[in-house]
């Protein structure tokens, strides 16, 4: 399948989705919450977003190629849309960088200089509730105040490793990934593969044994 | 698990088929029926659908409507929609909580009082309102507290029997 991405030729199969062509054929495009082999994207951090003439803007995760479609990644609306969805995910992020597990290889950073956007200020008007990190399993911990709500977690251990641990729960300001009844994940039926930590883009799963190393 | 948790289990996934689609009606005939969502109803639930305890306890606790903790002999409702929040509902639910030393969502050690908050309850004209056993009790304040438990010990459980529905 023929199409263009910013005027250049791009070829794909049918059924990929804009983001995958667009990655492969050099064009980078934010994303954060996007698995390739999840058979339904999430769509939850809007940061992908992509103009398509004649169709409007689409989350490029979401949006299948087609025959001669002329995708644009840097039209104004798609730049407006995509800082705003970073603000929205910065305002609840408590930005704790330098002695974060994460730093030297965090995606949230890593597309915030992308998109040449700061931590805003005036978007979340009243202070966020910290919870506990989950610190009782052997192998790695899970703070859920660094978690940005990706999802990504949840798919592998549901649907690769197929040990549903963890899901969402609660909702709006309070939402959060959770264990059952929100017990300690050592109580949990994980079997400490450690794919979700893999996938988290930021520190909210962290292997405790880098942060050791990083201590000594 | 107690006997006749598993009684109810029994009876309420006869009405339902194992599908997905049924989770919330799942939990809603359950918690109808125990009064509250127990670990072990959440648990059966997942088991009987084939979903995750995981995604069960995210889906209930995603609605307003689900509790976890069990009702007590009297169930408290404050009301904090906005008229009886303007009147003066949460120095009303504070009294409560404080006389009862437990928290909104809670219940009381002896399971007598648990206390709950909702939205508007309908009586606005009546605010600050607050509902003990569906009964309500118009024009609260924090001084009336101790007054509502004086008339709750006087007519004992009776009172709570006649009125649930
Ligand atoms: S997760 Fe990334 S952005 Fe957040 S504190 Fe850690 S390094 Fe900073
Ligand atoms: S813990 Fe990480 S991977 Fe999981 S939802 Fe949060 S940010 Fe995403
Ligand atoms: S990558 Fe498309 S919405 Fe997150
Ligand atoms: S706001 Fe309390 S009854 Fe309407």
């Amino acid at each position: 399948m023929d199409f263009s991405i910013d005027g250049k030729k791009v070829k794909a199969k049918k059924g990929e989705k804009i983001l995958w062509a667009a990655l492969d054929a050099g064009i980078e495009i934010p994303h954060l919450c996007a698995i390739r082999e999840a058979e339904n994207a999430w769509g939850a951090c809007r940061l992908c977003f992509v103009e398509i003439e004649g169709r409007g803007v689409v989350t490029s995760c979401t949006e299948p190629v087609g025959e001669g479609m002329m995708v644009h990644t840097d039209t104004e609306r798609v730049q407006r849309l995509r800082k705003r969805a970073m603000e929205l995910i910065l305002a609840d992020h408590p930005m704790e960088c330098k002695t974060c597990p994460k730093r030297g290889d965090c995606e949230l950073l890593k597309w915030m200089k992308f998109l040449k956007v700061k931590v805003p200020k005036n978007l979340r008007p009243f202070p966020k509730e910290r919870l506990e990190p989950d610190e009782s399993h052997p192998l790695f911990v899970l703070d859920p105040n660094k978690c940005i709500l990706c999802g990504k977690c949840i798919w592998v251990c549901k649907e690769k490793i197929r040990a549903d641990v963890l899901d969402f729960a609660y909702r709006g300001y309070n939402m959060r990934i959770s264990t059952f009844l929100g017990k300690p994940i050592a109580q949990s039926p994980c079997i400490g593969c450690g794919e979700c930590v893999k996938v988290c883009p930021v520190g909210a799963l962290y292997f405790k044994d880098k942060e050791e190393i990083k201590e000594v | 698990m107690l006997d006749e948790e598993g009684e109810v289990f029994k009876e309420v996934f006869s009405y339902f088929p194992a599908r997905r689609r049924y989770l919330i009606r799942l939990l809603q005939t359950v918690q109808q029926k125990l009064g509250y969502l127990s670990e072990d109803a959440m648990k059966e639930v997942a088991l009987h659908l084939g979903i995750s305890e995981a995604e069960t306890f995210g889906v209930a606790t995603f609605y307003n409507q689900f509790r976890f903790v069990p009702l007590g002999k009297h169930h408290i409702v404050v009301c904090m929609g906005t008229a009886c929040h303007t009147m003066g509902g949460q120095l009303v639910l504070d009294g409560f909580e404080r006389e009862l030393d437990v928290k909104v969502g809670g219940i009381t050690p002896d399971h007598e009082y648990s206390l709950e908050r909702v939205g508007c309850i309908g009586c606005c004209t009546k605010a600050p309102v607050v509902l003990i056993n569906n009964i309500i009790h118009p024009k609260m304040t924090p001084y009336k507290v101790a007054e509502v438990f004086a008339g709750l010990r006087d007519k004992g459980s009776k009172s709570s029997e006649e009125h649930q529905e």
